[in-house]
């Protein structure tokens, strides 16, 4: 057993004695990474690449070492590969309005999946519209993975990217994005990959991933809301134009136009979020203290405890393979007769905090044929103790909703 | 307060049972609405006689707490007319805007009661969160009253 749980400690939202289960939705933060922020605000805190005096020259080094970090951390070769941005979500609109507008028309696809996170649906829904390409989905098997022979099938000519999720946030699968990527690249398409669920819980190397664009969230990895990561592999970069104009991201601008500025400052237009970035940079210090690897076997072990210990709670089901193979430290699960937010209520009565609803993907729930699961997701600081207050709240929603008698 | 005072028994039995569920024919009025939250959705159509309600559908998947009320709903306005419903919404409104310490009188039967078993969800006051839940089916409701023949 992967022993962590001497971290809770580091935690202090966890002082209250909150058994917390949405990670998946966002993390809790470690003392390291809010003393690390709070450090910097008090100290080096100026705005980035413009001013002449110190402060700002220190600040600019604390932003660009974040970048140097993260880069470090996700395998990237080129630090310039990494573009900081509000979010995941924010990483894959500029990815859909920033390289779609550019090179998306009337006759092509963009292949995205039934499964995926609204974050890399409704973007891509967005752009297929004004470009006038269409939009079609990967399906998913009745065991809950994407069904790869008919994503074979679907590729063609006319397929110029695919839009895939790294971890599934309801479903636990880990697609296998090697597979994807060599197979999109060989029809001359370009692959998206949204990460938000991966990198928070993996050891993720970009080189050896194959995709071309990844997005995630800091928020989602023990650092704080406000900053993101679009790294891009620097020949898809460069084929992709700013999303967003104003300062920052320019070399010159006369009165009717503008040039930009290298990559990746062109795509970081405005003030970027700099405290957060100090944030996200001790967030990645923390993680890589305990080792992904770590993490990963950590999440693994809760997993396997927790679908052992649910198959016995009456009328339970899971919503996502049972078995650990490919597969992420993230439950979705509903019980015959008692509706999701009903679960929620009951849990957070016994102080147990999981997400209930649709998880922002309402096109898997219409294919998994439910309204809304409760979900519940692990990292780091979760313990058994958390599996055993999630199954005494389930059992006690299936008495009072009488399920089963 | 305990979840056995939020799941009151009246509650789980119109989840479980939900009265007049379905449609009508060719309805004098429909709405239908959603949560957009939670996902919460119903559908609501009526059909007048003499300016009174003389029949009602409700349809919809959500939560014990959306799908009770609004089945709850359903009995309470049989039989009346606009003004008579749109006083009957205030008073539901009412207790769920209630201080959460207040309690009204929980007895369905005495004089008065003009909410009858609705008063059995004036535990969802205490979970703020879910009082959008027991307000779905009303707020729909007077969507559908909007577009009646009434005068």
């Amino acid at each position: 057993m992967t022993d962590l749980s001497h971290l809770k400690a580091d935690f202090p939202v966890l002082a209250n004695g909150v058994h917390f289960l949405d990670s998946g939705a966002s993390s809790q933060k470690p003392i390291p990474v809010l003393e690390a922020m709070d450090h910097f605000a008090r100290t080096s805190y100026a705005n980035v690449h413009r001013g002449a005096y110190k402060l700002s020259v220190a600040s600019t080094d604390a932003y660009e070492a974040a970048r140097e970090r993260v880069a470090g951390f996700i395998g990237a070769t080129d630090t310039r590969e990494v573009v900081f941005t509000r979010g995941a979500t924010t990483a894959l609109n500029t990815v859909a309005f920033g390289w779609g507008l550019e090179h998306l028309g009337p006759g092509d696809r963009i292949l995205s999946t039934e499964i995926e996170h609204h974050a890399n649906l409704v973007p891509w829904q967005m752009v297929a519209k004004r470009t006038g390409a269409t939009l079609d989905h990967i399906p998913m098997t009745d065991d809950f993975r994407l069904d790869l022979a008919a994503y074979e099938d679907k590729l063609g000519p006319d397929v110029k990217i695919v839009a895939v999720t790294g971890m599934s946030n309801v479903l636990g699968i880990l697609p296998p994005i090697r597979f994807i990527s060599d197979l999109a690249h060989r029809h001359g398409a370009r692959v998206v990959v949204d990460a938000a669920q991966l990198v928070p819980h993996s050891s993720v190397d970009v080189e050896s991933l194959g995709a071309d664009f990844i997005a995630f969230s800091s928020h989602k990895m023990l650092g704080p809301t406000g900053i993101g990561v679009l790294w891009g592999r620097m020949e898809a970069l460069e084929e992709t134009e700013p999303f967003e104009g104003g300062g920052e991201m320019i070399s010159d601008v006369t009165l009717h136009d503008a040039t930009w500025a290298d990559i990746p400052h062109r795509f970081e237009a405005g003030t970027p979020p700099i405290i957060e970035a100090v944030g996200l940079h001790a967030a990645v210090d923390y993680l890589e203290s305990i080792g992904m690897d770590q993490v990963l076997a950590h999440d693994l072990e809760l997993t396997e405890i927790a679908l052992d210990r649910l198959s016995d709670v009456p009328g339970l089901q899971i919503q996502g393979p049972t078995s650990l193979e490919d597969r992420g430290g993230v439950i979705s699960m509903s019980i015959d007769g008692v509706h999701a937010h009903d679960l929620a209520t009951i849990l957070d009565e016994g102080g147990v905090a999981v997400r209930s609803g649709h998880h922002c993907a309402k096109p898997l729930m219409r294919r998994l044929g439910v309204a809304a699961t409760a979900r519940a997701s692990f990292y780091v600081y979760n313990t058994e103790e958390d599996i055993d207050a999630l199954i005494g709240g389930l059992r006690r929603a299936g008495e009072l909703f009488g399920v089963g008698s | 307060m305990s979840l056995e005072d939020l799941y009151r028994e009246v509650i789980l039995d119109h989840y479980r049972s939900p009265r007049n569920k379905g449609h009508l024919e060719d309805p004098d009025a429909r709405a239908e609405g959603v949560n957009p939250l939670c996902g919460d959705e119903l559908t609501i159509e009526l059909n007048f006689e003499d300016d009174k309600v003389s029949e009602v559908a409700i349809d919809g998947q959500g939560c014990s707490i959306s799908q009770s009320s609004a089945s709850m709903m359903t009995e309470a306005i049989q039989g009346k007319t606009r003004a008579e419903i749109e006083t009957l919404t205030q008073q539901f409104r009412d207790m769920m805007s209630l201080d959460g310490e207040a309690e009204i009188e929980l007895d369905p039967d005495r004089p008065g009661a003009v909410l009858g078993d609705l008063e059995s969800l004036q535990g969802v006051r205490k979970y703020p969160v879910r009082i959008k839940c027991a307000s779905l089916g009303w707020n729909v409701l007077l969507e559908a009253l909007d577009e009646a023949p009434l005068t």
